[in-house]
């Protein structure tokens, strides 16, 4: 691959203003884990059924495996290690740890992406509402209930707080 | 009085959690190293097929391309058991389910790689295939391997059968078909390899089993197991699904030898069902011989199970589906007959209570069909037929503590089956060598190294809670090495709910030979016996006189000033409990398990949908070392069969090993 072929994108990524050179048939997922270094977004199926790769975009849940980079010039990607502030987790990253709502840790990225982006939109959801808004990140570890309750932990802690 | 434990028993965060949930733990494809090449297999598309030759000549001239590798270059078979050796990294003669790998590239990118597999020109001959147990019975053309397609066949038999069952007052037959699935862990397997110019290979590859990894790259690679180093990456899941050697790792070990660079290699999600050594289908009939109250008076039970392409654990599965039967239940005479078959279809293994859940499946329909007939509640059936704490079972296995009668209670309880039950059925079921190093530094710091691995169930924070609480330290003064085979100590493997058990049991005599040493030399100075000492919070203290002590720390120190370093090692061997004939090795444990379900199931009578809207379930599982892990570990388990049990998962499964 000589220079030529590669193209130039700049995104916003986790608040920070980034240009790189990448060929322009890359994905966000392959962009994001390959060329920047930032292996918290995971790997799954790259079809969009399982939602591994999932950031968000603009503050949307977002499927990074079926995004083209060159899409999104100049929008605003947060990836998991862009959730914490500074040195203090978000409380929902609180909340899973505490809870054990993390087992194995490969769908916890793109579940806690999920959650914030539903908190900011509905900072007091029901039980029914956080399901629909992870039913489609799956998890073949917890059986979702820890999950659920981490979420609601986090919003008895004042989550968007 | 202070609690009896100070960490054992408390829903504690994991070690692990803060990394899990900042994205920053490292799984194998998260990996990368300078020079890194991508590696890729080309895999069959035919079920059966002979392998006349493979092309490789337009894949080596494509630019970007280091090395193509077919079965030539790794001749040399392998499998994790030994009796079962028949795998090869890359199929040589002949292929035997779609995706059995046949070539291997190595390239400067992905896309490079995939590229040259479509330049690979094989020739095959198709040969007809056996797509289920039926048609591998029937045999009709070239078998899978050898002369027949019967993989294995045992028989056994404990007391007469037959003249119990004829005597008996009432027997039932039921023919009972269990369909396969697999475990499809959301992090596709991958591995990294890396052959260093001082000859030394290491791997670092998502499973749960290293050490098998390790001895099968010595084989097959023909390299002294000094120079390999196996590293196990925490798994995003595994479920029994990479509990086996698999093509990929070998591959990518050899692909990195031969171009000198590291190489890394993850699956594709439609090569993890190809990888699958998932749940076998097994299709039985059991007879069971009863008395008219109905206490059982004998069993025969026939297992036969579809084995896919090879072997894999499938010697030890086809075991497993006859070996639990008298553990759950007290039967007093018993036989069974199991046949595993090969069938042109990826290979099957373990997955979450390796082998037993067919069986049991099949077991308790029979048992609420023999309920009815003898009018008893189901409940009450079963309560007959307890096995009784300290005994043995029929076919020589020991049973030591058996909470089944409560755990049926408390499900019987909790949802008030007896009077629920007019219209919904009833569901049960069961679930199924180790070594730990310790050094302790100056600052009172405890360095654990375990081969175990953590796969999501928590195994990290087991060892460091169980370390902490025989020193008295807290959690935070562990540090855990695991599953790396230059560094830590051999451990079977993370599989078949053993690392709590075996590797905790390590970790706990690990650890008291360490605590005895501080004690030796805190006696000394407190001029006390060492047996009138305690540790806890940080201290090592008289437990008679609290205010008589050492900082656990200032123990360490003293230890070391006296004899140097202070290391301990401990192990777990399991007792010798196999009984007197061929098989008994699979199905003796130090500890059963038991438990008990109620599942409320609505079906819409139309459509024939179902929803499983309640699960009540309660588990036997001797002291919780963390509940809320326990309680994870439960829930997940329930989640991942009722979604076996559901039709639409049933019906795909019939056509391909599906998510269970």
């Amino acid at each position: 691959m000589s220079i030529a072929d590669k193209v130039a994108v700049r995104l916003r990524v986790n608040g920070e203003d980034t240009a790189i050179m990448v060929p322009p048939y890359k994905t966000l997922l392959e962009v994001l884990r390959e060329d920047l270094g930032l292996t918290g977004t995971k790997h799954g199926c790259e079809l969009g059924e399982c939602s591994m790769c999932g950031v968000l975009v603009d503050g949307k849940p977002f499927l990074s495996c079926l995004a083209m980079p060159l899409d999104l010039e100049g929008r605003d990607v947060m990836t998991i290690e862009g959730m914490a502030r500074g040195r203090h987790p978000h409380p929902l990253q609180a909340a899973f740890a505490e809870l054990g709502a993390a087992q194995c840790g490969y769908c916890t990225p793109a579940m806690l992406l999920t959650a914030k982006a539903l908190l900011d939109r509905e900072p007091r959801p029901s039980r029914e509402a956080i399901k629909a808004a992870l039913s489609g990140v799956l998890c073949r570890c917890t059986g979702y209930l820890k999950i659920f309750e981490a979420v609601e932990l986090a919003v008895s802690r004042g989550a968007d707080g | 009085m202070a609690e009896a434990f100070s960490v054992v028993g408390k829903p504690l965060t994991k070690p692990d959690a803060f990394g899990k949930v900042s994205g920053q733990v490292k799984f194998a494809d998260d990996l990368s190293l300078p020079r890194m090449l991508y590696g890729r297999l080309l895999r069959s598309p035919y079920p059966h097929a002979r392998v006349l030759h493979v092309d490789t000549s337009r894949a080596r001239k494509l630019p970007g391309v280091l090395a193509v590798l077919t079965g030539d270059d790794l001749p040399v078979k392998f499998g994790i058991l030994p009796v079962s050796q028949d795998e090869e990294a890359l199929a040589r003669e002949k292929v035997r389910y779609v995706g059995d790998p046949i070539a291997a590239v190595a390239a400067t990118d992905e896309w490079i790689a995939d590229e040259a597999l479509d330049l690979i020109d094989v020739q095959f001959t198709e040969l007809p295939h056996f797509m289920s147990i039926q048609e591998a019975l029937a045999g009709q053309g070239e078998p899978i391997h050898g002369l027949s397609n019967v993989h294995k066949a045992v028989a056994l038999e404990f007391g007469d059968t037959d003249a119990a069952i004829r005597a008996a007052e009432h027997v039932r037959e039921d023919i009972v078909f269990f369909e396969g699935n697999t475990h499809l862990p959301m992090e596709q397997h991958a591995a990294v390899a890396q052959y260093a110019a001082d000859g030394k290979l290491t791997l670092w590859t998502s499973s749960q089993t290293p050490h098998y990894v390790h001895r099968a790259l010595g084989k097959v690679l023909d390299l002294p197991m000094s120079r390999i180093r196996v590293i196990a990456t925490p798994n995003g899941g595994g479920f029994g699904g990479k509990s086996d050697i698999f093509a990929h790792e070998l591959v990518a070990a050899k692909l990195a030898i031969a171009t000198a660079r590291p190489v890394k290699i993850t699956l594709t999600r439609e090569e993890v069902f190809y990888a699958h050594r998932g749940r076998h289908p097994v299709l039985m009939k059991v007879k069971t011989g009863f008395t008219r109250g109905g206490q059982i008076t004998a069993m025969q039970f026939q297992s036969f199970l579809d084995g896919g392409g090879y072997g894999s654990y499938g010697v030890a599965s086809t075991y497993y589906t006859g070996a639990l039967q008298a553990t759950t239940y007290a039967i007093p005479r018993y036989r069974f007959e199991g046949v595993r078959l090969f069938t042109n279809k990826p290979p099957c293994g373990p997955k979450r209570g390796h082998g037993t859940p067919q069986p049991r499946f099949a077991l308790e329909i029979h048992f609420d069909k023999v309920a009815e007939e003898l009018g008893l509640d189901p409940v009450e059936l079963r309560r007959r037929n307890l096995p009784s704490p300290d005994s043995q079972t029929v076919n020589w296995l020991r049973i030591t503590s058996c909470g089944l009668e409560d755990c049926i209670n408390k499900v019987v309880e909790g949802s008030r089956f007896l009077e629920r039950r007019t219209s919904m059925p009833l569901g049960r079921g069961l679930m199924p060598h180790s070594e730990v190093q310790l050094k302790l530094d100056r600052n009172g710091g405890v360095l654990v190294l375990c081969g175990a691995i953590d796969i999501g169930q928590g195994s990290d924070h087991i060892l460091a809670a169980i370390v902490a609480e025989v020193l008295g330290v807290a959690l935070d003064d562990i540090q855990l090495t695991t599953a790396d085979t230059d560094l830590t100590p051999i451990d079977l493997g993370s599989y078949s709910s053993r690392v709590t058990f075996m590797a905790g049991n390590a970790a706990k005599a690990a650890a008291e030979t360490v605590r005895d040493r501080l004690f030796r030399v805190v006696a000394r100075s407190l001029h006390c016996d060492a047996d009138e000492l305690m540790a806890r919070d940080h201290r090592i203290y008289r437990s008679d006189r609290p205010a008589e002590g050492l900082i656990f720390a200032q123990a360490v120190q003293l230890a070391e000033a006296e004899s140097g370093v202070v290391t301990g090692s401990g192990s777990y061997t399991p007792p010798k409990l196999a009984g007197p004939y061929k098989g008994s090795g699979v199905g003796p444990s130090p500890a059963y398990s038991y438990s008990a379900a109620v599942v409320e199931v609505d079906c819409d009578l139309k459509t024939g949908e179902v929803k499983v809207p309640e699960v009540w379930i309660a588990h036997d599982i001797g002291r919780a070392i963390n509940p809320m892990l326990v309680i994870g570990q439960v829930e997940g388990s329930v989640y991942i069969i009722a979604r076996v049990q559901e039709p639409d998962g049933a019906r795909s499964a019939r056509h391909a090993h599906l998510p269970g």
